[in-house]
């Protein structure tokens, strides 16, 4: 007798529900076996005092968001947009916007 | 019970062979579905293990760094500061940080450079990260650098200043080190002919984790060019970044909206003239307007979940498995040297509950309303039609 659409259906969600909880699992489990990678990391950036993390090395705004100077708009000249595609990813860092600033 | 799921089985066969029926419509709509959902979850989850490495990786990250401003420009801190700085009470210890950047002619690559301490009695050795070791120069065969290797630095009278390779960190650290280039203070203050007396910045240590805003106010007024950074705000940048007002995030989330508007727009404006017929004839041979609005509903449903799991399930393997391959060209832009560096992944119910609310629901509801006007009808006038 050919499969019923209803449980081919049925057949489809619960394996939609048992991927997703194969993504919590192996999300818990990553956690524990990247612990000690964790841990290393954190362990170079105390011991260099490091301040950011390095997720793109394209400009100073985005290589140290934290650090980076002051972001005024148009502060090069008129017209000068954001060039660089990774300022397109993150945006001002809350400390560095103006009204922070003037704290 | 077992009648009452019988009758739901039966109107889901119906829904799910009429859904077949208008096959090319249907896909199309679940793949501009899918993709929608596809693009929130990846940007749901990048953020947000983002966010968690950070969190975990910068928690020891220095109590204050104290910048000076020039101009309204970034410039170098006397070191002189150290000493009234280390008198402010609540100050633990203030030490000159020295680094810069460097830019690498032969490869096109930008390197942190950074004056380890542990370096200080070995001038002319360097430790780099993984990224500066893949670096390749044209013409030449990509051969990752390691221990032996010699770099060529020019210093800032124009002269090389050859570096050799004592270390490179391990492949785990790339998210924090890529680019890293340690060097001894000497060899530093020669590269950028660096004036002596002088620091890229401070770091300040304090004693009680509640006094860090009471002694960065006290460094302000001590040093009004000063601009002291906060651990806080560290850690700030990095709950900030992914932001929605992120100019990738802006299109993502507008694209995202415009084609639900569409989807809701489309399925809110009515029916087609072949699915008011259908649910004539459905209601002329003694369907009830319950057992129509059940098979809308499963016909929304239906797509709406094939489309939530599937998107799901694709951005998870996206972010997590590609590392991120379709905003990778975003974060890499005009940049030689790139972080190798796969995310743990972060997953929670909790974020896949706004995901399911988000899409799922507004589309069921959008494909039960018009339903219910031509539902409730009379069969032989929507028949004539």
């Amino acid at each position: 007798m050919p499969a019923r659409n209803a449980d081919l259906f049925a057949a489809f969600l619960a394996l939609g529900v048992l991927l997703v909880g194969l993504m919590l699992v192996d999300t818990a489990l990553s956690r524990r076996l990247d612990e000690a990678a964790t841990r290393q990391r954190r362990a170079i950036v105390t011991t260099l005092t490091l301040t950011d993390l390095c997720l793109t090395t394209e400009t100073r705004s985005t290589r140290h968001p934290s650090l980076a100077d002051l972001h005024t708009p148009f502060q090069d000249h008129p017209l000068a947009l954001d060039r660089f595609p990774s300022g397109s990813l993150m945006v001002l860092p809350p400390h560095l916007r103006p009204r922070e600033e003037a704290r | 019970m077992r009648r009452a799921l019988e009758r739901q089985r039966h109107i889901l066969d119906f829904t799910l062979s009429s859904l077949a029926r208008r096959r090319g419509r249907n896909l199309a709509l679940l793949i501009v579905y899918t993709l929608v959902v596809f693009l929130l979850a990846s940007v749901l989850f990048l953020a947000a293990a983002l966010k968690r490495e950070a969190a975990l990786v910068l928690a020891d990250t220095p109590d204050l760094i104290v910048q000076r401003l020039t101009a309204g420009r970034q410039d170098l801190v006397p070191i002189r500061y150290v000493e009234s700085i280390a008198r402010i009470r609540g100050v633990q210890a203030v030490e000159p940080r020295l680094w810069g950047y460097y830019f690498d002619s032969l490869s096109g690559a930008t390197y942190t450079l950074m004056v380890s301490a542990a370096l200080a009695d070995h001038p002319g050795a360097i430790l780099i990260g993984g990224g500066v070791s893949r670096r390749s120069e044209p013409g030449e065969p990509a051969r990752p650098l390691g221990k032996g290797d010699v770099l060529p630095f020019k210093d800032a009278d124009g002269g090389v200043l050859p570096l050799r390779v004592q270390g490179v960190f391990p492949a785990a650290s790339e998210l924090v080190t890529a680019d890293l280039v340690l060097v001894s203070a000497t060899d530093f203050r020669r590269l950028f002919a660096f004036p002596d007396g002088q620091a890229t910045d401070l770091v300040v240590r304090v004693r009680n984790a509640r006094e860090r805003a009471t002694v960065a106010a006290k460094i302000s007024r001590l040093h009004p060019d000063s601009r002291p950074v906060l651990r806080d705000d560290i850690l700030r940048t990095y709950e900030a970044v992914f932001d929605w007002r992120g100019g990738v995030i802006v299109l993502v989330l507008a694209g995202a909206l415009l084609a639900f508007v569409i989807l809701a727009w489309d399925k809110a404006t009515g029916l087609s003239a072949e699915e008011r017929r259908e649910i004539g004839i459905l209601k002329a041979i003694g369907w009830e307007t319950s057992d129509v609005l059940l098979m809308k509903f499963w016909e929304g449903a239906a797509v709406s979940l094939c489309a939530f799991f599937l998107g799901v399930f694709l951005a998870y393997l996206h972010v997590f498995f590609t590392s991120s391959l379709l905003f990778e060209p975003f974060l890499k832009g005009w940049s030689v040297l790139y972080p190798r560096f796969r995310l743990t992944p972060q997953v929670q119910l909790g974020q896949l509950a706004v995901l399911f609310v988000l899409t799922v629901v507004p589309y069921t509801v959008a494909t039960i309303v018009p339903s219910w006007r031509s539902a409730t009808i009379d069969p032989d006038t929507v028949m004539r039609r």
